[in-house]
């Protein structure tokens, strides 16, 4: 059996819950985050936007600003090197324009001055001649041919000559006859669903400190999910090798996915090269909406066919994303997500991506996915609700299991779905009496779970502590997971190790916290290292007693004679071998560089009732429950609390939270009084269940847990919705105007 | 050989083929053969593409073995939030 596959044991510390090491941190302010860093002489840097959804940049004249006493530097997008291609490229224009702003908000030239006054009055003494150009920014305006054109030359290859050269990528998946399989089915349901774009709403805004010397050696401190991407994107970006930027991330204030690329830190770079001083930027809440990326928006058509006994024949989708004025890859899993959670012999889901003048979008966990779902989840309540039959029983009967060949292609493994379905059925929730204009409803929700290149090394201190380096930013409790996991194998108490997240110049590459990859990626990494170590210990165990190698064992903490020929020596602890460490050879280090592979996929099923008031359309949540197989919890309140995370994220979704753009392309509401998330006074307790069916890929079984819990809310609150005010509602966020207005369509 | 199954969009490159056999041991091997035999998916792999090798999703781990049996299925290059 290889060392990365499950092997059942029993833990000591892997589900328990330990105090999290940065709590007290964070509770008492010492925690640094993106804004908390300072240098001597350090700069302000702030940028000026674009006023218009799309205009020509025909001129900026930035003299009278770059004349302004104390402005250090003025740049524009044409100041960058040149270094920057393909997908970077894009992502250098989206963080400062060159010739074509694209959007409302798209930074167009940035100044750095000694106070951030100076700055401000700066950037209005920078005169921009714009064009303005014709704009579009929605899926439907954006499809058509004859729609204008947000950038020339994207048009996707082989795309359907009805769209618009708009439409930057087609994609299709799924197997079987679908015509036989409609033609199997006893009703079939055809429907279009809406899905506006939303942000992550993360908390800390985006903010950084670039400080480049005249050596063209840098050094930056950023809130990000990944700052080897932060420094592998500047770095071509700039002309620079990666090694001449040293990149520290700082604590996280939330990022869900919205912090896996750039928008402020090229430019403060930028900034810092022309200034020969630190700069730093600090994004405001209204750059934020305005300029960092949110989710792709949707429209997409689902139809299924299913038997009178609730088998679904034949399944088909047509997805439409638009995810700002660049092309993205959204689509592709949303288009192999849609039909993940059923067993079918006939699915399709076909996927297009158009661009729009809007920000580039950026994941928001499970990206492509609530969207998608939330289609699909909505016909089989539908289809389930026409038959009399119950939904969960139509889910059983279709549900993905081991051996079932995925929309998507692979065939699965062992997965959680089933004992999911029928734990929820199984809940108290499920059954509990509903009131008048309540409603109950349920959805399934997936996520692949990936892993990615993971660097760990894990060091014996000399008085037996431990302390474990990794390189990805802690947005999810990945201290407190890695610590255990060190502990566990180690034998050690977890309060024994310390677990940092280390600088872009101490480890090697280590792909984005995202993806729900790190409890697995890292922790397979972890428990690598500390088997190394351990291997150390055993064979300076064994020098010291003058044995074999493989006469000696690991126990508890404690290099042990592995058996009576081994000879009669006393057992050896961490912390003895590592105070002899010097003498017996030198520090005790283990370490592991991987490219992970072999994640687990994730399903997750929520149950939600709500109340609408049918004089005004509001809703209320009156309670929550999300079942969601984790693998294994490592620390159950980390997995409960991304569990209650992404239900409340998605709750957000479906009830409030949209991009609301006027018909001047501006964005209308980018602040939080206008952009309404929840808060926890809207929210019930969200109930979770938390069940553990090893993923065959990881030492301990680990699955990743972030992503799924967003999944199923869209559909689960829309079902509710459903049976509540006996409408089908197809479009979100079901706003009380909206819920309004279907009630009063009704009649 | 090695049967491999390319996603739908990408049909159009091998001739409408949803199922397509290339002589590979790997991979990599798996990638070159397709693109050989296959020009027009030569832009999509370049771009980026994952691997499912029998269930089991691979980003880009050239030397993962293929067996003639394993289930290969070519994928899109997973992102995540």
């Amino acid at each position: 059996m290889a060392l990365d596959e499950y092997q059942k044991r029993d833990f000591k510390i892997i589900g328990t819950r330990p105090q999290r090491p940065d709590g007290i941190d964070k509770v008492t302010g010492r925690a640094q985050y993106g804004a908390d860093f300072y240098l001597p002489g350090m700069l302000t840097g702030k940028l000026l936007r674009s006023p218009h959804a799309h205009a020509r940049i025909k001129s900026i004249d930035i003299s009278a600003a770059a004349a302004l006493q104390g402005v250090k530097a003025v740049v524009t997008g044409n100041d960058f090197p040149g270094g920057a291609k393909g997908d970077t490229l894009d992502v250098q224009d989206h963080c400062l324009a060159r010739n074509v702003a694209l959007y409302d908000g798209h930074a167009v030239a940035a100044v750095a001055a000694t106070s951030a006054k100076i700055a401000q009055a700066a950037l209005e003494l920078i005169k921009v001649d714009y064009e303005i150009l014709p704009h579009v920014t929605s899926i439907e305006a954006a499809m058509p041919t004859g729609a204008p054109l947000v950038q020339e030359g994207r048009r996707g290859r082989k795309i359907p000559e009805e769209y618009s050269d708009n439409c930057t990528g087609m994609c299709e998946f799924g197997h079987g006859d679908l015509d036989a399989g409609f033609a199997k089915a006893d009703l079939i349901i055809e429907r279009t669903f809406k899905t506006s774009s939303t942000h992550q709403g993360y908390i800390e805004p985006n903010a950084c400190l670039a400080n480049m010397g005249p050596d063209g050696r840098a050094d930056m401190w950023c809130c990000t999910q990944g700052h080897f991407q932060v420094r592998n994107l500047c770095a071509q970006m700039m002309g620079m090798d990666q090694s001449a930027l040293r990149v520290t991330a700082s604590e996280i204030g939330g990022g869900f996915g919205g912090k896996t690329t750039v928008f402020i830190e090229p430019v403060a770079l930028l900034l810092s090269r022309k200034a020969n001083l630190p700069v730093k930027m600090v994004m405001s809440r209204e750059e934020v909406f305005k300029a960092s990326g949110p989710t792709v928006a949707s429209l997409t058509d689902v139809k299924i066919g299913m038997t009178k006994d609730g088998v679904i024949t034949a399944a088909d989708a047509l997805i439409r994303y638009e995810g700002g004025a660049w092309p993205n890859m959204t689509i592709f899993p949303g288009a192999q997500s849609a039909f993940a959670c059923y067993d079918l012999s006939a699915v399709r889901a076909q996927g297009l991506n158009f661009l729009t003048n809007r920000p580039l979008q950026a994941a928001y966990r499970a990206p492509g996915a609530p969207q998608s779902i939330y289609a699909v989840e909505a016909v089989v309540d539908e289809l389930a609700l026409e038959l009399g039959l119950d939904p969960i029983d139509v889910r059983l009967k279709n549900a993905a299991r081991k051996g079932t060949k995925s929309s998507y292609g692979p065939t699965y493994d062992e997965i959680g779905l089933i004992p999911l379905l029928e734990a929820a059925k199984a809940h108290p929730h499920y059954t509990a009496p509903l009131g008048p204009n309540q409603g109950r409803g349920l959805s399934s929700g997936f996520w692949f779970n990936f892993g990615g290149e993971t660097c760990v090394s894990l060091a014996i201190d000399f008085d037996g502590s431990v302390t474990l380096v990794e390189g990805n930013p802690d947005i999810g409790g990945s201290r407190a997971s890695m610590s255990m996991m060190a502990a566990e194998e180690l034998g050690i108490p977890y309060e024994k190790v310390r677990t940092i997240v280390a600088d872009t110049a101490s480890l090697g590459h280590n792909e984005v916290t995202h993806g729900s990859r790190v409890t697995f990626s890292v922790g397979l990494a972890t428990i690598k290292a500390a088997r190394a170590a351990i291997k150390e210990m055993c064979r300076r165990a064994a020098k010291t007693w003058g044995i074999d190698e493989e006469a000696v064992v690991w126990e508890d903490g404690y290099a042990k004679p592995a058996g009576a020929n081994a000879g009669d020596h006393e057992p050896l602890s961490l912390a003895q071998i590592a105070a002899k460490s010097s003498r017996t050879g030198g520090p005790i280090v283990g370490h592991h560089e991987v490219m992970a592979e072999g994640a687990g996929v994730s399903f997750g099923v929520h149950i939600c009732d709500i109340e609408v008031d049918p004089e005004t359309g509001f809703t209320k949540v009156l309670r929550y429950t999300v079942l969601q197989d984790a693998g294994k919890a490592i620390h159950p309140d980390y997995v409960e609390g991304q569990m209650q995370g992404g239900a409340v994220q998605g709750i957000g979704w479906a009830l409030n939270e949209e991009y609301i753009y006027g018909e001047d392309g501006r964005l209308q509401n980018a602040g939080f009084l206008d952009y309404r998330i929840p808060v926890a006074s809207d929210l019930p307790k969200i109930d979770t269940v938390i069940l553990e069916i090893p993923n065959p890929g990881h030492p301990y079984g680990v699955r990743g847990v972030g992503e799924t819990g967003i999944v199923p809310p869209l559909a689960a609150i829309s079902n509710a919705m459903s049976h509540a005010i006996n409408v089908r509602m197809s479009e979100l966020p079901m706003s009380p105007p909206r819920v309004l207005k279907a009630i009063k369509d009704k009649g | 050989m090695v049967k491999v199954t390319v996603w739908g969009s990408l049909r159009a490159a091998t001739d409408g083929q949803a199922e397509v056999e290339v002589d590979a041991s790997t991979f990599k091997e798996v990638l070159d053969a397709l693109q050989l035999n296959y020009p027009g998916l030569t832009d999509q792999i370049e771009q980026g593409v994952s691997m499912a090798i029998d269930g089991k999703i691979y980003k880009d781990s050239w030397f993962t073995p293929v067996k003639p049996d394993s289930e290969v299925i070519l994928m899109p290059l997973m992102q995540g939030g």
